[in-house]
């Protein structure tokens, strides 16, 4: 199951996301971009986390509290499609 | 391959009108250590959270204070205030280094005496001093400083009952351009309370008058308020040698120098804004050396300094709980220290630096600490790299009241460590454990069996 | 002869409906006949109008807000200064003064110049002091009581005539005619600002502000006083007029030489009907208004460029009577690339 950014928002490589249908910016950390870019490219929450796991000094259970709290932060935000 | 360092994934609004990330970037310099040794190892050693005060900053500052007033005046004596940190270690730092003591209680006056300072050199304060109180610092002809007229009195009937004249002075308040003044201890210098009180001392002859002593307040932000204090004590001292030929020796010009702590709703950074060290030095010499006393009658200068000589050689260690997200999407963290052991987070906003390398990337949060209670924020709002749980913090400029004022409520206090000159940490308080807070509790017998 | 060229700073970048004297001051710089200039703006805000406005600004820094403190502003200072080799620096915020202050002489040492008040200038002329200021100094002062609680002003309010004023530490006033319309302000003013609140003597008339440099040896090196023709709803000029006004100059003057300030400062005066002048405010900088004292024939903001670098400076001796200022706004064009980069980097 894949989370989808919408697709009129754009991302920057300065971490810097404007949302064209609210005016509103944003601003991700560098682990934030990664995460988003993935999301963009169409990957799954689980291949996020198996990419992440590869290449991050990061336990599975720290990284899904992360993510997860990330993702709500996109809802939150509404820069994710509303249905899955 | 090698993997990379993780951090959490953090999104932010982007404020319209307010960054704080390039002033963030600068503000959030990881301190991994105290005085060279690593947070994580006091930590592993000592337990989270745990009260860290480096003996290296309190005899720096000290001697900064020495140099800072003696440069100016030459007769200058410092007392270090026991309510501000009296555990036995500290104190001691402190007399070693060459302070004596100045005392508001019963037990910090037997604290002080225990210390092996002697009686002469133990100032006592305060409003409430019982007759044994009075008697036992007779016995060691410590210097008493009077706080109202009912003390004066009983202190008159005791001087009959005793062989020595007791040693006093009394405490003066006054108007020093700092408002609200602190008018409720001692006698007031501008309505004739004081002239009052020092008559009735000099005419029934009982005691022996040997100072004058005044605390304008606390946290003074202002150099000048100490200049005009001064004056006025110098007028009084001047007054009663010109009245009753009487020279007073010393001049007590108490504490409130502020520490570098910024206090809540303050715009500037409180480092930025109170007065050094040398400007409430110079306001007060200036004023001493001024006001006309005769060379070989100048009082020495006492100076019962505590906050500004010890907070910044304090620091909290403590540990992420855990990190929460609230309803209104901010964010929270909760960490392992609360404000039982924080007491000064009520009025300060305490500096706090995260104690592992992190990236510059800033959040702003809440800081909560571990008590079940609402009351328990260490931060209303803080900027800080993205905190994980587990992850360690350094709370600044903490030396200051938290150790005394702090209390076993929902939690028990954390251990004090001491890290001499030499870089070698020394636990001078234990860790406290149920047996601590059940200390003299009596359980009535019929309580024994509650046959649940 | 070919003129120097400096690179000089400047805050104050909101040029906003309550505007900030930034881009007044770099008008200023860039009018000036004795020097060219780059202009460094330093921003708060990330959307601060002079950050967009290249014309005028060469290049933006975002810095720290005061609060973080000076270490931090100073490190930031740094950084800007190895990128662009300042030769000054104008801060234009009240908030923001007392750091500069402080700073000014680990600044001069590494080559950033700044004409400011002293510390004892600064917090002498601050809106508590300001009636002990006046008495010192024999400048008119609405009389003024500080209080710390409702019942305060109870005990000090019979000694003023009604209305009175009710002034907040820092900031906001308010006008009370009766002692409960006071203690209601008292309430709302100090929830916000703090203690202690001043009670002032309300003075009628027509308010007239000087616009003024000191050298800091006591000689006013130029000053323009103006009256305001029309005032914005937050109480700011939009439009002035230079006046021919012996007084004002005179007190000015006056204030100038017992205080010996030094830097800019613009003093606020209630003028009576009776033709005397309260003092009601000293600001410790330029007023949003001052390039008014560039058209009038004093580029004041020149001089004291030229006073840091050790210039012979001469004092203004005249100024244009009867010229206007009259403010206006316009919508510039922006691309959202500008808003990231200055939101991203902290540059543009």
């Amino acid at each position: 199951m894949a989370m989808r950014i919408k697709k009129n928002i754009a991302l920057s490589e300065s971490g810097f996301i404007f949302h064209p249908s609210t005016g509103d910016s944003y601003s991700v950390n560098p682990i934030g971009l990664e995460i988003l870019n993935l999301m963009k490219a169409g990957q799954s929450s689980e291949e996020i986390k198996a990419h992440m796991l590869e290449h991050y000094r990061v336990d599975g259970d720290s990284f899904e509290k992360d993510f997860y709290d990330f993702q709500v932060m996109l809802r939150t935000y509404k820069l994710v499609e509303d249905h899955e | 391959m090698q993997k990379k360092a993780y951090e959490r994934p953090v999104i932010q609004r982007v404020q319209t009108g307010i960054t704080s990330k390039v002033g963030a970037q600068y503000g959030n310099r990881p301190v991994t250590d105290i005085d060279g040794v690593p947070v994580k190892q006091l930590i592993e050693r000592y337990g989270s959270p745990v009260f860290v005060l480096s003996e290296r900053k309190i005899r720096q500052n000290l001697e900064a204070a020495n140099r800072a007033f003696k440069t100016r005046y030459p007769k200058v004596q410092f007392a270090w205030s026991y309510k501000t940190n009296y555990l036995n270690a500290v104190c001691r730092a402190f007399h070693q280094a060459g302070s004596w003591a100045e005392v508001v209680s019963r037990f910090e006056y037997e604290k002080a005496l225990k210390n092996g300072v002697p009686g002469p050199k133990i100032l006592f304060n305060g409003p409430d001093k019982t007759d044994e109180d009075l008697r036992l610092a007779i016995q060691h002809d410590s210097p008493i400083h009077i706080d109202h007229l009912d003390e004066l009195y009983r202190l008159h009937a005791i001087a009959d009952e005793v062989d020595h004249k007791p040693r006093v002075a009394i405490r003066i308040n006054m108007d020093t351009g700092v408002y609200p003044m602190w008018d409720r201890f001692g006698f007031n210098y501008e309505n004739g309370q004081a002239w009052d009180a020092l008559n009735k001392i000099m005419t029934m002859g009982k005691l022996e008058l040997i100072g004058l002593h005044t605390h304008i307040g606390t946290y003074m932000m202002s150099a000048s308020a100490y200049h005009i204090a001064a004056t006025k004590m110098a007028d009084l001292a001047l007054g009663l040698r010109n009245r009753y030929g009487k020279v007073v020796t010393y001049i007590d010009m108490g504490g409130g120098f502020a520490s570098h702590n910024t206090l809540k709703g303050s715009y500037l950074k409180g480092a930025d804004a109170v007065p050094s060290m040398d400007d409430y030095a110079e306001a007060i010499a200036s004023a001493l050396l001024s006001a006309g006393f005769n060379q070989d009658e100048l009082p020495w200068l006492y100076l019962e300094t505590g906050r500004a000589l010890i907070d910044d050689a304090g620091f909290l260690l403590g540990t992420v709980i855990s990190n929460k997200r609230l309803s209104d999407g901010r964010k929270a963290t909760i960490m392992d220290f609360g404000v039982n052991i924080l007491f000064t987070s009520f009025w300060y906003d305490h500096k706090i630096s995260p104690a592992q390398d992190s990236s510059s990337y800033a959040e702003d949060s809440v800081l909560y600490g571990p008590l079940c209670m609402n009351i328990d924020v260490v931060r209303e709002h803080v900027t800080l790299p993205p905190l994980h749980a587990g992850d360690q913090v350094v709370v600044h400029y903490v030396g200051a009241y938290n150790i005394t004022q702090s209390m076993q409520f929902i939690t028990l206090r954390p251990a004090v460590v001491m890290i001499d000159h030499k870089g070698t940490p020394h636990l001078i308080k234990q860790v406290e454990s149920l047996e601590t807070l059940e200390r003299g509790e009596v359980t009535p017998d019929y309580l024994n069996e509650i046959g649940l | 002869m070919s003129k120097p060229r400096y690179t000089i700073a400047v805050t104050g970048l909101n040029a906003i409906d309550s505007p900030g004297p930034g881009m007044a001051v770099i008008r200023g710089l860039r009018d000036a006949e004795s020097f060219d200039v780059r202009i460094i703006g330093l921003s708060y805000e990330n959307l601060e109008p002079g950050i967009y406005m290249h014309d005028l600004v060469d290049k933006t820094y975002q810095v720290p807000y005061p609060s973080e403190g000076q270490e931090v502003l100073l490190n930031r200072l740094e950084y800007i200064h190895r990128q662009e080799q300042l030769d000054f620096l104008y801060p234009n915020f009240d908030a923001e003064l007392f750091n500069f202050i402080k700073l000014e002489g680990v600044l001069a040492q590494k080559g950033i110049r700044m004409v400011l008040p002293t510390v004892d200038q600064f917090e002498a002329r601050h809106k508590i002091n300001l009636y002990k200021y006046g008495k010192e100094h024999g400048i008119l002062v609405p009389r003024a009581e500080m209080v710390f609680s409702p019942a305060d002003i109870a005990r000090v309010i019979g000694s003023f005539e009604f209305p009175v004023v009710v002034k907040g530490k820092y900031y906001d006033t308010g006008i009370a005619y009766n002692l409960q319309q006071a203690q209601q302000h008292f309430h709302k003013i100090s929830a916000k600002w703090g203690l202690p609140i001043l009670i002032q003597a309300f003075v009628h008339g027509t308010e007239v502000n000087v616009c003024a440099i000191g050298d800091g040896k006591g000689t006013t090196l130029g000053a323009v006083p103006m009256r305001k023709l029309y005032i914005t709803d937050k109480g700011k000029a939009w439009a002035g007029i230079t006046l021919d006004d012996e007084n004002l100059l005179e007190i000015t003057q006056r204030v100038i030489g017992a205080t010996h300030w030094r830097g800019p400062l613009e003093l606020e005066f209630m003028k009576t009907t009776e033709d005397a002048y309260y003092l009601l405010e000293i600001n410790p900088r330029f007023p949003a208004w001052c390039y008014l004292t560039v058209g009038a024939g004093q580029n004041q903001i020149e001089s004291l460029v030229n006073l840091a670098m050790g210039k012979e400076v001469q004092p203004f001796d005249s100024y244009e009577v009867g010229k206007l200022f009259i403010r206006y706004s316009e919508d510039m064009i922006v691309n959202i690339s500008e808003f990231e980069q200055i939101s991203t980097t902290g540059e543009l």
